[in-house]
C-alpha cells in the first residue's frame, strides 16, 4: 500500500510518449502477451517504472493499470521508486551466502547507511540484492551497474564502492 | 547461404574443422562466458585483440565456458603440429606473455593446466584426431587426466569451450544440426520420439520426468502446439543452463527443432532470466543465425516444415522456473502456479498442449539422435541414464562445471574431481537441488548420483547446484537461508506455502538469535510435513526439504543452538565470539591491521588479543589470520 500511495505523490519525470511508443508499438507490437518485456525496456529507459509511463501502456495495450500494478510488484526486478545513479547489486545465492556474502552485505549496508532495496540520500547508490546471477565459482559476488566483482572480501568493500560517482 | 541438405552441412563442415583444429596460425581462444569476463577474461581478450591487430599470424577468438571456474580467466592456445595448451589465470597483464610463452615452446610451466590430447567433439567420429601424431610436451600433465576433467564425460558441455558461441558454422563443424536435418528429412516424428524414449532421456531441470514420453503425450492432443525451453535458471548455486546458453546456443535451437517436428510444432519460446544478459544476447544473435541458413523459419529446407523461436525475458521470480508460472508468466502475466489436474502438455500455453524441457535437456537430443539410443542409454544407472551437469561450488578447492555420468559418487564429484574442502577444513555436507534439495552428510557420500538414490536420502537431483559447505557452515542458518529465499519466492496464493514458510522461517531466526525454544525442532518437522503435503506447487511441496534434512543429519547443531546457545560453525552472530588462541597466536598483527573496528590489540610478536565490547564479528580477521590462531567459542 505504501508504494502505491508514494506513486501518487511524488513527482514524476517529463515522459517523452513518442519514445513509449517506440518501445511499447515499435518493438513489442502493442501485444499485451510482452508485457513484461515492454516493463523491462521502460525501466531501461527511466530507471525505474514512472506512473505516467504505465498508465498511458495500460491503454495502449489495453490492460488495467491495476493488472500491470500487479505484474510490476510479483517480478523483483521492477522498481516503482526512483533508483539512484549506480546499482550495488549483491548476490546472496547459495554458494555465495556459505563463502561469506551476507557478511560483505553488512559491510555495505555501513558504508552507505543503507539496507536492501533502499536508495542513499544523495542519489549516487541503490542497494538491492539478486539471488545468485551464476557466477557462482567466483563468490562472494558483487555486481555494480554492469561490472563483476568476484572473490570480494568485507574488507575491499569500501575500495570498490569509492570507484562509483 | 540457405541451407537445404546434409551434404550443405557437410561443406560447411570441411570448411570451418580447419579453423577448428588446424587454424594455420597460434590461435588463442578465451573463455568468455560470464564468469570468466567477471574473472577479467573480456580485458584479457581486449588486450590480446589490440596487440595483434592486423597480425597474420595470431588470431584472438572467443569461447564459451571452460569449465575450470577456479583458474579462470581459461585461454587455450594452439597452432599447427604443436600441441594445444591450456593456460590458467589469464588475466590482462599475463595474456601476452602466455601468447610469447606458447610461440617459444612453453616453459611457463606454472601458468599451464593442461595439453588436449583430442580436442574433437563426441560427435566427431569420421574426423582425424588432430594432435594424434604431435609430440606433446614432456612435464605438462594432459588435461584429460587432471583430475578435474578426469571422470567428466561431455554430451551436453560437448563445445562449450571449444567454438565461438556466435558462429553457427563452427557449430555445424562439430556436426551441429545433422541430427535435425536427417530426423527432418529421413525419419518420421514418431520415429524420433521412440528414440528420445528409448535413451532414457529425463527431465534436467529437476523433475526427472521422462522427455520421450513427455513429448509423446503432447504430440497426441490436437491443438496448435508449442515448445518451450525453461531457461530460467533460478535456483541459487546453479548456472550451467546459463553456461550452456553462453557457449553453445545453437544446441538448444537444434535441440528444440527436433522437438518441434516429433511432436508437431511451429512456434517456440525461449524463457530466459534477464540475470543472464550475455545469455541473452548468445541467443538472438543465434536464432538470428540460423533463421539466415534457412534453419529456423518458414518451410525449412524445402520439407515444408515451419518453426520459430521467440525469447522472452523473466523478471526475476524464482516460481517461474515451474511449468505452469512459466506459462502464465510467457503470457504477460503475473507467474502463479495453476493446480495440475490437467497437464500443460494438453492445456499449457494459451490453454494449449505445450512441451516445456529445461536447458540442458533439449542439448541432450542431437546426441541422442546422432548416435543412438544405446549409446546414451548405455551411460548411467538402471533409472537414470546419460550424463549430468552439475555446477560444483561453494567450501571446494575446484569449482567449476563437471559433467559426469550418472551413477557417479558424490565422493568423485567432491573430492576427486572438486578436490575436497580447501585449507583443511573438515567437510561437512553437500547441498544437492537448490532450496528444494537437501543437506547429504558425509556418511551418504559413497551415494551414486541418480534420481532415485537422492531422493531416498531426502534430497532432489534438482537443476545440479552442488553446494560444498564446511565446518564453518552453520546447517541451521543455511536452513534458515533458503526458507528466507522461499518465503520472499512464494507467490502467496496457497496457505500452507505462504504462512506455512513464514512460520517455519519465524521458528528458524528465532533458534538463530539464541530464542529457541525446547519443542522448536518437532515443530518444524510438524509444520514442514504440512507444507509438503498441502501446498499447490513444487515451490511449496518442496520448501521444506532443507530444514527437514538439516535437521535428520545434523539435529545436535540444532539442539546446541536452542539448549546451549552457542553456534559451533560461527555462524549465528549472538551465539559465539571470537577469541585469539594465545599459543597459536604470532603476534603478525595482520588481524589488527585488517580490523575495521580497531578491536585488536597487542605488541608484535606477541599474543594478540580481541576487545569484545567493540567486536562486531564481521568475521575479517578469522578469514585473515594464517595461523588459525582466532577461535569460534
Amino acid at each position: 500500500m505504501n508504494e502505491a500511495s508514494e506513486i501518487q505523490t511524488r513527482q514524476d519525470p517529463e515522459i517523452d510518449f513518442r519514445q513509449l511508443d517506440d518501445i511499447i508499438e515499435g518493438q513489442f507490437g502493442n501485444d499485451k502477451e510482452n508485457l513484461i518485456m515492454i516493463l523491462q525496456a521502460i525501466q531501461k529507459q527511466y530507471n525505474y517504472l514512472p506512473k505516467p509511463a504505465l498508465t498511458y501502456l495500460a491503454a495502449k495495450i489495453k490492460v488495467p493499470v491495476s493488472k500491470i500494478y500487479g505484474v510490476a510488484t510479483f517480478y523483483a526486478t521492477f522498481s516503482l521508486e526512483p533508483r539512484g545513479r549506480n546499482i550495488v547489486s549483491i548476490c546472496l545465492g547459495t554458494a555465495c551466502h556459505v563463502r561469506g556474502g551476507d557478511r560483505v552485505r553488512e559491510r555495505i549496508c555501513e558504508t552507505l547507511n543503507i539496507t536492501d532495496g533502499q536508495t542513499t540520500p544523495d542519489g549516487r547508490f541503490t542497494l538491492e540484492t539478486v539471488r545468485c546471477i551464476g557466477c557462482c565459482s567466483l563468490g562472494p559476488v558483487v555486481k555494480i551497474n554492469d561490472d563483476m566483482y568476484g572473490r570480494i572480501g568485507s574488507d575491499e568493500v569500501e575500495k570498490v564502492l569509492n570507484q562509483y560517482e | 547461404m540457405k541451407i537445404e541438405s546434409i551434404q550443405d552441412l557437410e561443406k560447411i563442415k570441411q570448411q570451418y574443422s580447419s579453423g577448428l583444429y588446424n587454424p594455420g596460425v597460434v590461435k588463442v581462444n578465451v573463455g568468455m562466458a560470464s564468469c570468466g569476463i567477471a574473472a577479467g577474461a573480456q580485458a584479457a581478450y581486449d588486450k590480446a585483440a589490440a596487440a595483434f591487430e592486423g597480425d597474420k599470424d595470431v588470431l584472438i577468438c572467443q569461447t564459451g565456458c571452460i569449465g575450470f571456474c577456479e583458474a579462470e580467466p581459461l585461454v587455450e592456445i594452439f597452432a599447427d603440429g604443436k600441441p594445444r595448451v591450456m593456460y590458467k589465470n589469464i588475466t590482462e597483464d599475463r595474456i601476452l606473455d602466455a601468447i610469447e610463452d606458447y610461440r617459444n615452446g612453453v616453459s611457463r610451466k606454472k601458468w599451464i593446466l593442461g595439453q588436449l590430447r583430442d580436442p574433437r567433439c563426441l560427435l566427431e567420429d569420421d574426423v582425424d584426431n588432430p594432435v594424434d601424431k604431435v609430440e606433446p610436451y614432456e612435464d605438462i600433465p594432459f588435461l584429460e587426466e587432471v583430475p578435474f576433467y578426469k571422470n567428466q564425460v561431455k554430451v551436453a558441455l560437448r563445445n562449450c569451450g571449444y567454438i565461438d558461441p556466435d558462429c553457427i558454422e563452427q557449430y555445424i563443424a562439430r556436426k551441429g544440426y545433422f541430427a535435425f536435418l536427417d530426423a527432418l528429412k529421413n525419419k518420421e516424428p514418431g520415429q524420433i520420439i521412440d528414440i528420445v524414449k528409448a535413451s532414457g532421456l529425463r527431465g534436467r531441470g529437476g523433475g526427472g520426468f521422462p522427455t520421450g514420453i513427455k513429448w509423446a503425450t503432447c504430440a497426441k492432443h490436437e491443438g496448435e502446439r508449442y515448445i518451450i525451453c525453461n531457461a530460467d535458471e533460478g535456483d541459487p548455486g546453479a548456472y550451467m543452463d546459463r553456461s550452456i546458453l553462453e557457449g553453445d546456443p545453437h544446441s538448444v535451437l537444434e535441440g528444440m527443432l527436433i522437438a518441434a517436428f516429433a511432436i508437431g510444432s511451429r512456434q517456440g519460446f525461449i524463457y530466459v532470466r534477464n540475470e543472464y544478459p550475455l545469455a541473452v544476447k548468445r541467443l538472438m544473435t543465434a536464432i538470428k543465425q540460423a533463421e539466415s541458413c534457412g534453419l529456423l523459419g518458414d518451410d525449412i529446407a524445402g520439407t515444408g516444415f515451419s518453426f520459430n523461436i521467440k525469447i522472452s525475458t523473466g523478471a526475476g521470480a524464482f516460481v517461474c522456473g515451474e511449468s505452469t508460472a512459466l506459462m502464465a508468466s510467457l503470457e504477460g502475466q503475473v507467474g502463479r502456479p495453476r493446480a495440475k489436474y490437467v497437464h500443460t502438455v494438453e492445456k499449457g500455453f494459451r490453454n494449449s498442449p505445450s512441451n516445456l524441457n529445461n536447458v540442458e535437456t533439449y542439448a541432450n537430443v542431437p546426441p541422442i539422435l546422432l548416435k543412438g539410443a544405446d549409446w546414451y542409454s548405455g551411460l548411467g544407472t538402471e533409472h537414470s541414464k546419460g550424463t549430468k551437469v552439475f555446477s560444483l561450488v561453494g567450501k571446494v578447492k575446484n569449482t567449476g562445471l563437471v559433467e559426469v555420468p550418472m551413477g557417479i559418487s558424490l565422493k568423485e564429484i567432491v573430492f576427486s574431481i572438486g578436490g575436497g574442502v580447501p585449507k583443511k577444513k573438515k567437510f561437512k555436507a553437500v547441498q544437492t537441488g537448490g532450496p528444494s534439495g537437501g543437506c547429504i552428510p558425509e556418511k551418504y557420500m559413497d551415494l551414486p548420483v541418480d534420481y532415485q538414490r537422492l531422493a531416498e536420502v531426502g534430497s532432489i537431483m534438482g537443476s545440479g547446484g552442488m553446494i560444498v559447505m564446511d565446518q564453518d557452515t552453520c546447517m541451521v542458518d543455511v536452513a534458515r537461508y533458503f526458507l528466507d529465499f522461499l518465503k520472499e519466492e512464494s507467490c502467496g496464493q496457497c496457505n500452507p506455502c505462504r504462512e506455512g514458510i513464514k512460520q517455519m522461517l519465524d521458528i528458524l531466526t528465532r533458534i538463530c538469535q539464541g530464542e529457541g525454544q525446547e519443542g522448536d525442532i518437532e515443530l518444524l518437522e510438524e509444520l514442514g510435513s504440512m507444507v509438503q503435503k498441502f501446498s499447490l506447487c513444487g515451490l511449496g511441496t518442496s520448501a521444506p526439504n532443507p530444514v527437514l534434512t538439516t535437521i535428520l543429519y545434523f539435529r545436535q547443531e540444532y539442539e546446541s543452538h536452542i539448549r546451549d546457545k552457542k553456534c559451533p560453525a560461527g555462524v549465528c552472530k549472538k551465539l559465539f565470539h571470537y577469541e585469539i588462541d594465545s599459543e597459536a597466536c604470532t603476534g603478525c598483527h595482520v588481524c589488527a591491521r585488517k580490523c575495521p573496528q580497531e578491536a585488536i590489540s597487542g605488541e608484535k610478536k606477541k599474543p594478540h588479543v580481541i576487545d569484545q565490547e567493540k567486536c562486531i564479528k564481521c568475521g575479517i580477521c578469522y578469514d585473515a589470520c594464517k595461523f588459525n590462531a582466532i577461535a569460534i567459542r
